[in-house]
């Protein structure tokens, strides 16, 4: 592959694991935010810490970064305070007090650094899109290892944001999925709410220093959307979520470096690819989740429609038996009635011949014996329904058959034999026809 | 002059700024460098010149910046109603890539990649994309609108930015000028710019006003616009499309990251003003305007104030103004009104109190004795939930409205004016507590407590009502009490209606 012919051991390995430790810390909160529905809450903090690091800068008179990271921070749970005040005092809404929050606190930053530039290289371009690349050059020594300071940054945050999680995981599930439940139950969800956002601004502003915002929001957003995708169960989200986002923090950086060299171009920016990475996930996810995927639920439907569909053409069938047995409909009629589209009706005919319930004798169809029971059970359901619908749901005979058409294909023996006894037996219809028998008589 | 100079430094929010204008005032006069961002007071031919518009520069950045500010805080309110306040934000940043790639095409294809058109049609065509990524999110899976503007912001951006570092390494055309439209640089707008803002924010404008009862219940009852038979779906992507057409024209001029906030702040902040959605529109749009055209005549009195930025605090400080004096919604209207409910609620209390402490010991047949009779605060203070202090103030401005008469430091009487309104009170108590008990089922006795809740609120014509509905059982002009009523004894439990709102 092109470009990884430059591939180094001590630049790009630190890269990554700097990623990772990003991606990983990111994720384990986001889960979350995705779960809050504040998954904007990671975006407007990172925008609004820009005051934060000019303010800290001016009062402190240097660019160490302890006091940075502290104004960061207070600027970080400044905006998730002001927008829970906007909203409350001012009943605003939460987006909108959100938006109003973080442009204000970004506007504000950026006068401020545009007037400290002279005596500070605050690039707003490295804090927006971090420089990743540059991790390896800024190490401090531990234990005799020159360790990139990031590195050495991040890691704390994952411990700590790693501990939270799972020390306060049945307060964290509790207040995410039934606030008002968490809070009658007695403990303190307003507590863990802030506690969430301090860790949220500190994640924030430990990895925004380094690799900048997008990759922040991208990794506190889209790889627990992606879990959310793949399972249902809050554990496996944490797991998969962690997963998914190391996966992007890794081919990310290994794309950013190739896949600009197809192209005739050196390597493009590392963070921008773990964005593009991780959304390439989600997309997958999205589309082939087990039980929530696009497709799953796509084919599933399919599935649905044209069983319903080959249920409606055999009952039809037998009700055109029923009025004239000498009948034998061909597509067109068939389709005359269903409003069936031209392609599904053939292959689910064609379907239904190679099941054995039909026959197919010349373009005319009639039912099989095995198809004549189906559709039996299939009309006796729909009759029962209507019977049903009139006696105990007060609806009137022409409202029915739309009902009946919809729970006649979600019917079977046990609940038939319910209706039966609840309708008292009857073996007519509320239009007069007769109710066909469980088992053929002849 | 120079007073208002100040002023508006101090409105600046930049402490530092003012501290090292007063202090180096020296330094600054003997080695005035190109790189000095220093705020100095604008002289006041400086004042003047913007004020009147002499350049032609500062003409043309005020008339674009105003335009976009109404058309923005027109589009702007829909898109607030609509709870898609934050659409702005991701459609900024999904503007990116196109922008990008629209470079790289342009500048392979041997044409000039910085022409505006040509940036801004990559730039609607991402956005659209991005639009619709979030639409296919939040309709085909579980996902909710935060997470999907959430993942199409970042992702989007991303891309962004990896195709931004691959022009930056083109060979042909400077990519330089493709950040302006991250930050913005209003201060070098031209006068095509400034065209491009003023017809395509006019159409917008006029399109919205066209549509504007449709739009409406969009943003109001959506349902009840599509039972109507209005096309929700269609006005749906017209509204998102206007929002795409003001934020793309706003890129040039404030900038990616701050063109949310028009769309954003004028809206939220007339929301204040109005509960009416066409002086929402319009107080929105009148805010954006003033936002637009203090800002960017700020930046252009003091040069080191980047306009993109300025023109948001300005509609920043309106917000806050707005949240806090707006009418009928501020915080301080509402506090005020909230205030005089409270003390409403507590001067009936007081009054009831004192008529039902009268009533049981006998003392109301002859009203001439009432009115002499001194009733102990202490006894007042074991009836509600009250702190000595509180009800000394309650008690004074009860006196102060002649209501009761206060003798000694703890002996309180009614007035004649007094035992009128208590009478009135107390009849009124009773008449809810009897509707409650007649037709809510509720036990007499709690109904001393439901009553509290709702008494103090019942407006004059639903006094009246009551009074039919419920057959006197009083030939007095006072109802009888329900329940017994328990003067001396405790009713701290479950009397805390003094400090209840009445909701």
């Amino acid at each position: 592959m092109g470009g990884l012919e430059n591939w180094n051991w001590f630049l790009d390995g630190w890269i990554i694991v700097a990623g990772i430790l990003c991606a990983a810390s990111t994720a384990l909160l986001g889960n979350f935010l995705v779960l809050r529905k504040m998954s904007m809450l990671g975006d407007a903090i990172t925008h609004a810490i820009l005051p934060g690091l000019a303010a800290a800068f001016m009062i402190s008179d240097s660019r160490s970064s302890l006091p940075m990271f502290v104004g960061a921070v207070i600027a970080g749970i400044l905006t998730a305070l002001f927008t829970e005040w906007i909203r409350g005092f001012g009943k605003v809404d939460e987006g909108a007090s959100m938006g109003v929050v973080f442009t204000s606190l970004f506007a504000l930053g950026l006068v401020m650094i545009v007037q400290a530039a002279d005596h500070v290289d605050l690039d707003p371009g490295c804090v927006l899109y971090g420089a990743i690349e540059l991790t390896p050059l800024d190490t401090i020594l531990i234990a005799g290892w020159e360790i990139p300071r990031v590195v050495v940054v991040l890691s704390v945050v994952l411990l700590i944001n790693l501990l939270f999680v799972i020390f306060f995981l049945k307060e964290l599930k509790l207040s995410s999925f039934d606030p008002a439940l968490a809070t009658t139950t007695g403990f303190n969800a307003t507590m863990i709410h802030y506690t969430l956002m301090t860790l949220v601004a500190v994640t924030a502003v430990a990895s925004f220093e380094t690799v900048g915002n997008i990759l922040v929001v991208a990794m506190f957003v889209v790889p627990p959307a992606a879990a959310y995708m793949l399972t249902d169960r809050l554990g496996r989200m944490l797991v998969l979520s962690v997963i998914l986002a190391i996966f992007a923090a890794i081919t990310g950086h290994i794309s950013a470096i190739t896949v600009p060299h197809w192209f005739g171009y050196q390597s493009t920016s590392t963070a921008g690819m773990m964005a593009v990475a991780s959304g390439l996930l989600f997309v997958f996810a999205a589309l082939f989740g087990p039980r929530h995927g696009i497709i799953v639920i796509f084919v599933r439907r399919q599935i649905l429609a044209w069983k319903i569909l080959a249920e409606d053409i055999i009952a039809l069938m037998y009700r055109i038996e029923e009025r004239d047995p000498q009948q034998k409909p061909d597509v067109n009629y068939l389709r005359d009635i269903l409003f069936s589209r031209p392609v599904p009706t053939q292959l689910t005919l064609r379907y239904l011949t190679k099941q054995g319930q039909i026959k197919d004798t010349n373009g005319a169809y009639e039912l099989t014996e095995t198809g004549r029971d189906m559709a039996r059970q299939l009309v006796r359901s729909h009759r029962l329904w209507e019977h049903y619908l009139v006696e105990h749901a007060g609806m009137t005979a022409e409202t029915i058959h739309k009902q009946a058409e919809r729970l006649e294909h979600f019917t079977d023996r046990d609940l038939r034999e319910k209706l039966n006894a609840d309708t008292l037996e009857t073996d007519q219809d509320p239009h007069g026809r007769p109710i066909p028998p469980e088992e053929n008589s002849d | 002059m120079r007073a208002f100079a100040l002023v508006l430094l101090v409105v600046s929010l930049w402490p530092h700024s003012f501290i090292l204008a007063a202090t180096d005032s020296n330094e600054i006069q003997t080695q005035k460098s190109i790189t000095d961002r220093s705020i100095a007071i604008p002289e006041w031919n400086d004042w003047k010149r913007v004020f009147l518009l002499q350049d032609y520069n500062t003409r043309i950045v005020i008339l674009g910046t105003t335009l976009l500010g109404m058309s923005a805080g027109m589009i702007g309110s829909f898109a607030l109603l609509r709870k898609r306040a934050l659409m702005g934000d991701a459609l900024s940043h999904a503007t990116l890539p196109g922008i990008a790639i629209a470079f790289i095409i342009a500048t392979s294809l041997g044409l000039n990649g910085k022409s505006l058109p040509i940036l801004l049609a990559g730039a609607a065509v991402s956005g659209l994309l991005g639009i619709g990524g979030i639409l296919l999110i939040r309709n085909l899976t579980r996902l909710k609108e935060d997470a999907a503007l959430g993942i199409v912001l970042s992702v989007f951006f991303g891309a962004g930015i990896a195709l931004l570092g691959i022009v930056q390494q083109m060979q042909t055309g400077h990519a330089a000028g493709l950040e302006s439209f991250i930050y913005g640089k209003t201060a070098s707008m031209v006068a095509s710019d400034a065209w491009l803002i003023g017809s395509a924010g006019l159409t917008c404008m006029l399109i919205s006003i066209l549509l504007y009862k449709e739009l409406t219940l969009l943003c109001f009852d959506e349902g009840f616009a599509n039972a109507r038979g209005f096309p929700v779906v269609l006005l749906d992507m017209l509204l998102m499309g206007l929002v795409v057409v003001v934020t793309i024209i706003g890129l040039q001029a404030v900038g990616l990251i701050l063109m949310i906030s028009l769309l954003v702040i004028p809206p939220a902040a007339a929301r204040f003003w109005t509960e009416k959605m066409a002086y929402m529109s319009l107080v929105a749009l009148i805010l954006g305007a003033l936002s637009g055209m203090i800002g960017s005549a700020m930046s252009a009195i003091f040069p080191n104030l980047p306009s993109g930025a300025m023109i948001v605090l300005v509609a920043t400080a309106m917000f806050l103004f707005s949240m806090v004096f707006g009418i009928p919604r501020g915080i301080l209207i509402r506090k005020l009104r909230r205030h005089q409910l409270n003390s409403k609620v507590n001067r009936q209390h007081l009054l009831r109190g004192l008529y039902e402490y009268l009533e049981a010991r006998g003392l109301l047949n002859e009203k001439q004795t009432a009115e002499s009779t001194f009733v102990p605060m202490s006894t007042l203070l074991k009836m509600r939930s009250w702190s000595p202090a509180k009800l000394k103030k309650i008690v004074n401005r009860a006196q102060r409205d002649q209501l009761v008469v206060s003798l000694q430091a703890d002996q309180i009487r009614l007035t004649k004016a007094g035992l009128l309104e208590a009478a009135r009170i107390v009849h009124e108590h009773r008449l809810w507590e009897l509707y409650l008990i007649t037709y809510a089922d509720v036990a007499a006795s709690k109904v001393d407590q439901d009553a509290d809740a709702i008494e103090h609120v019942l407006e004059p014509e639903v006094i009246a009502e009551l009074e039919t509905l419920l057959v006197r059982q009083s030939t007095a002009g006072v109802l009888q009490s329900p329940h017994a009523i328990e003067i001396q004894q405790e009713k701290a439990n479950g009397h805390q209606s003094g400090t209840r709102r009445a909701t």
